[in-house]
């Protein structure tokens, strides 16, 4: 029987857990149930946030750094308005997407802040996501890209463990993407303006807090793509199983069967 | 490979069927009153912890170097549709007189001359549109609150609502603040912008500045200040002529 018509789940053992000898094919406990929820949580609220932010964008596609920035200034930065189909909602309407965009930023600001705790404190972060000085060196570093590049993932338990790139993509969102374009959208705020005014000088002023408020957006569209495509060349079915009920069956090693 | 295919088929099926839902669903949500209503409880959130954190800090000030070239006028460029606001102009808005009345002990009608005769506040600020973008200007005017003294509010007002010359179409143009703002240090009413008059299209003869909230709070053209105990009853009943027509959260803090 060739190789690609093994059937995706033949039977298997007992399910085992991360550390007890997994192999190729058992299915093993992959996410917890924070980061489910999380992910999950932020499918929705990433989505609403984009759409919504586009359309507030379309009121004013231009931008600008330092203090100030309006039509008469130099904007470092024009589009011509995203079409309705990428907008919330999807005809045009600053009102309504003010209403969904600073509804659900309280969603995305505290659900960041929930998991981050959690995370601290079931050892998420020290054991999973915390990048160690040997997987930083830069051969590591490049044998990692390599092999991503030759679309070569690991298989049996070295799957259960985040690679270094994926480290890197985790962690950029997390502590990079996330905490930035949540200040800057803080900063944007004349009241928090007022308030806090220390975080205009940390951004250099309330156009450029917007134009990098845009960047971190795009960085983040850029993050939900390059995911989107690793979970379809991993296998989807398996990658979307874990991250609904938890359970993951690692990949076989090549030639296993 | 069948059935790995058909899997990531479905898949894909169901990852587009998502997107459109999602498209539809949205559009679908911000329809319902009852969805609406509870996105736009938010508007509390912002408002009371904004007050929380912020008590009454001022709102970051300027200096002369950072003035914008040529600061945008937004809204209504002028007030031609209203006769007394016309007339005014072209008196030079010598006979021009601020209304203060509603929930007062003592309605007054002030002159520019009385308005400029006050303690003046000169601030440079940042003035924020809801559109996106900012410009720095200078604004020199009495505080509202000195004015509201020399009224004296009775007690149940809450509200003090800007009614003003310009519109849109048959809507008058008119906004509302509420009593934390309205004595706020920072805020007042600008008969000059950048060193000189404030210009038509600015709002001459006079403007609110309050400067910890967006563009649109901003009123221009101001001919009446009535304190209020509730802003139901008036126009749309949501405080001003955004709120009422667009759905703009009245608290605009954000």
């Amino acid at each position: 029987m060739p190789a690609d018509s093994v059937p995706l789940d033949p039977p298997n053992p007992a399910p085992a857990l991360p550390g007890d000898g997994a192999t190729g094919g058992s299915l093993v406990k992959r996410h917890r149930l924070s980061t489910r929820l999380w992910h999950w949580l932020n499918v929705v609220t990433v989505a609403i946030m984009l759409m919504s932010g586009l359309m507030i964008f379309n009121a004013h596609p231009r931008l600008y750094w330092g203090r100030f920035g309006a039509n008469p200034d130099h904007a470092w930065l024009q589009l011509p308005r995203f079409p309705g189909w990428v907008t919330l909602p999807s005809t045009y309407s600053l009102a309504d997407a003010r209403i969904w965009h600073l509804a659900f930023a309280w969603v995305l600001a505290f659900g960041l802040l929930g998991y981050l705790l959690r995370s601290l404190v079931n050892g998420h972060i020290r054991r999973d996501l915390h990048i160690t000085a040997a997987e930083w060196r830069p051969a590591h570093l490049w044998h990692d890209v390599v092999e991503h590049a030759r679309l070569r993932f690991p298989t049996g338990a070295a799957a259960l463990r985040y690679n270094v790139l994926q480290k890197l993509a985790y962690c950029g969102v997390l502590f990079g993407l996330l905490p930035l374009v949540i200040l800057t959208g803080l900063t944007m705020s004349p009241g928090l303006n007022a308030a806090l005014p220390w975080l205009l000088d940390l951004f250099g002023g309330r156009q450029s807090a917007r134009s990098l408020h845009f960047v971190a957006a795009g960085g983040l569209v850029l993050f939900v793509l390059v995911h989107l495509a690793m979970v379809v060349l991993a296998g989807p079915f398996n990658e979307v199983r874990s991250m609904i009920t938890g359970w993951y069956r690692l990949p076989r090693e090549p030639g296993h069967d | 490979m069948t059935e790995p295919v058909s899997r990531r088929a479905l898949l894909g099926t169901v990852a587009a069927g998502a997107g459109s839902l999602l498209l539809a669903g949205c559009d679908r949500v911000n329809r319902s009153p009852a969805a609406r209503a509870l996105l736009q409880s938010a508007e509390q959130a912002h408002l009371a912890s904004q007050r929380l954190i912020g008590g009454q800090a001022l709102a970051p000030e300027f200096t002369r170097a950072d003035l914008s070239p040529d600061f945008r006028a937004n809204g209504n460029h002028q007030a031609n549709g209203n006769p007394d606001w016309v007339r005014h102009r072209d008196a030079g808005f010598a006979e021009w007189r601020l209304r203060v009345d509603g929930l007062v002990l003592r309605p007054l009608d002030l002159s520019l001359e009385a308005l400029r005769g006050l303690p003046q506040r000169t601030q440079i600020t940042r003035h924020d549109c809801v559109e996106g973008w900012s410009a720095i200007g200078q604004w020199t005017g009495p505080q509202l609150g000195a004015i509201l003294q020399a009224a004296t509010l009775l007690p149940a007002a809450r509200y003090l609502v800007f009614h003003c010359a310009d519109a849109f179409g048959p809507h008058p143009y008119y906004e509302s603040i509420d009593l934390v703002d309205a004595f706020h240090p920072q805020t007042i009413l600008a008969h000059s912008m950048n060193g000189g008059p404030l210009p038509i299209r600015h709002g001459a003869p006079l403007r609110l500045r309050v400067e910890r909230q967006l563009g649109y709070k901003q009123a221009k053209y101001v001919m009446r200040i009535e304190a209020r105990s509730t802003l139901a009853g008036l126009y749309g009943g949501k405080g001003g002529y955004w709120e009422d027509h667009k759905a703009y959260a009245w608290y605009a803090g954000i």
